[in-house]
């Protein structure tokens, strides 16, 4: 279980540019929960991760993960608990080495000694691993994988991600810089493999049909602040239009359609 | 005629070639796998050459000495990571930083701007006096000597980026977001790799002592530079992401450096070439080395975009 008390966080704090990218954020993450993230540009969704995972420190406010105090805790410190996945597919796996050397290191956590890393049962069961993703990377273990495609190498990581077993795992809108063939396959292999290792998520998006779909339960962020918090049964009875409503009731203001891209590609 | 003048070049510039190779193997540590831009290394290297000669002097055991040299260096690299990781200096300012502080430390160890180890027992010596039954060269004994020391190191290495560790400080130099998600400190593994680095820079200073027979706090000027060719112009010559290969190639650009060193040394002054010159012409030959990788890279750039515009 994952809590977020008081959580705000101030960009420029104390100079006139001051700016609250999170309000005041208080969130309770159940065991197995896949959350969905929606929001503007700008709303603090990004933010909200950053500091999550302690890329950034909260300027305020206290993260728990087991009902233990993480938030002063490093980055590398809580990547021990959370897995993260970024837009650029560039970012979750080395270029200049081999697919079986990048699931190699992502197959332990924390520092390590001194043991070859790469034998023959370990190279046995990245290719039953690989097989999962149904891309044929078992026949290229020692493929660099700077000459992956984008969509191959988010799989990659995704896969990687997942084996190393996170407490939480946080996707940046992981499909956003795909083709929307290779979006919708890393989704459902997402999908998949959060239901398979039985995973506790966060999800951002921008497609709604996505964050509707997927999860649940949904979070609608505005201006720093958690303005929607959809879950159960009124997950599952949500279409666009409801969600379009419930914004505008809240909000008093119509979505501008360059505000969350509503895009129509079912 | 010709032959035998390549020949002669060849046995005087091996061994500065294989020295210099462990060196670069240090250097290709730092600067490729890191993407750490050290130059501690100006300064390591005569401090391997100065600890190896004191201890020569006041006739300590050798591979202790060689093995303190080793330590030596490999703090001299912890300072430099420490310095950049604590204090935020930027990894370039943080070696010169070190570098400058070691020429004073080498004048401490030296006790003075050099030292003479002539007609001293060095590791050198020993290994000559075991083979002095035989009838093979002196020449030839320390060519093969110093190849076995560089197959060792190279293997050693090679290994160490087999190993978890070793692969973890490889993907640091690749994507350091990677190796923190991973949950690993990246200032614990730039401590590890700048110290290891420097550390077998230093042995290779200890080396270059025992074969010079004097250390000299000017040792190290410009070493980075001739450290650096080797990489690169080992990369010109093998293209490949197998570490085998990699350090394979780094040995064999230092080689070619050195040989190309000694024959301006030796045949330099036909065409009014000083000794002094070497630093400028070895600094044109880094330039034009890069340029050429430089217009490589983007014709493969090209190419391949042609290629997957092609099948798109």
């Amino acid at each position: 279980m994952i809590k977020l008390r008081n959580i705000c966080k101030i960009f420029d704090e104390g100079t006139p540019n001051e700016n609250p990218a999170l309000k005041n954020i208080n969130l309770t993450i159940k065991e197995n929960d896949f959350i969905t993230i929606i929001g503007s540009n700008g709303a603090g969704k990004t933010t909200l991760f950053n500091v999550i995972s302690g890329n950034m420190m909260a300027s305020n406010g206290e993260i728990y993960i087991d009902n233990k105090n993480v938030t002063k805790h490093k980055e590398y410190k809580r990547s021990k608990y959370i897995g993260r996945i970024f837009q650029d597919p560039l970012s979750g796996t080395a270029s200049n080495m081999t697919i079986e050397e990048n699931m190699a290191i992502a197959h332990k956590k924390g520092l390590r000694g001194l043991k070859i890393s790469l034998n023959h049962k370990l190279r046995k069961a990245f290719k039953e691993e690989l097989k999962q993703l149904d891309m044929k990377l078992e026949q290229r273990l020692k493929t660099n994988v700077g000459l992956l495609s984008g969509g191959q190498r988010q799989s990659l990581t995704l896969l990687m991600t997942v084996l190393s077993g996170p407490r939480l795992l946080l996707l940046d809108e992981h499909t956003a810089a795909l083709d929307p063939k290779n979006a919708d396959i890393i989704l459902s292999l997402t999908n998949k493999f959060i239901k398979e290792y039985k995973l506790t998520t966060m999800m951002i998006t921008h497609n709604m049909h996505h964050a509707i779909e997927y999860g649940n339960r949904l979070l609608m962020m505005d201006e720093g602040e958690i303005i929607l918090d959809i879950s159960g049964k009124d997950k599952k009875d949500l279409t666009v239009d409801k969600l379009v409503d419930k914004f505008y009731k809240i909000k008093h203001k119509e979505l501008e359609s360059d505000d969350i891209r509503l895009t129509n590609e079912d | 005629m010709i032959f035998k003048q390549i020949i002669n070049i060849l046995i005087v510039a091996a061994p500065y070639g294989l020295i210099y190779g462990i060196m670069a193997l240090g250097v290709f540590i730092t600067f490729r796998i890191l993407d750490f831009p050290d130059l501690t290394v100006d300064g390591s290297f005569p401090l391997g050459a100065a600890i190896m000669a004191l201890f020569i002097v006041n006739g300590f055991n050798l591979y202790i000495a060689l093995f303190i040299s080793f330590l030596g260096g490999i703090t001299a690299g912890i300072i430099t990571a420490s310095i950049h990781n604590y204090i935020k200096v930027p990894g370039l300012l943080a070696g010169i930083i070190t570098m400058i502080m070691l020429y004073s430390i080498n004048i401490r160890i030296l006790g003075g701007s050099n030292l003479q180890i002539l007609k001293r027992k060095t590791i050198l010596t020993n290994i000559i006096d075991l083979f002095n039954k035989t009838n093979i060269p002196e020449e030839l004994i320390l060519i093969i000597f110093f190849i076995i020391i560089v197959i060792i190191i190279k293997l050693l290495l090679d290994l160490f980026f087999h190993t978890d560790l070793g692969l973890t400080l490889r993907a640091m130099g690749d994507n350091t977001q990677m190796v923190l998600n991973q949950g690993i400190n990246p200032d614990i593994l730039k401590l590890i790799g700048v110290g290891m680095s420097n550390g077998i820079v230093a042995l290779s200073g200890a080396f270059f002592a025992q074969y010079q027979k004097f250390a000299d706090t000017n040792l190290g000027q410009g070493i980075i530079i001739t450290g650096l060719a080797s990489v690169i112009i080992g990369e010109f010559i093998i293209r490949s992401n197998k570490i085998f290969l990699i350090t394979l190639s780094v040995v064999l650009g230092a080689t070619i450096i050195q040989t190309v060193e000694i024959t301006g040394r030796m045949y330099g002054a036909y065409v009014f070439l000083k000794p002094t010159d070497l630093k400028l012409i070895k600094g044109f030959l880094l330039i034009v080395i890069l340029g050429i990788s430089i217009i490589l890279k983007q014709r493969k750039k090209t190419n391949k975009k042609i290629r997957t515009g092609l099948t798109l």
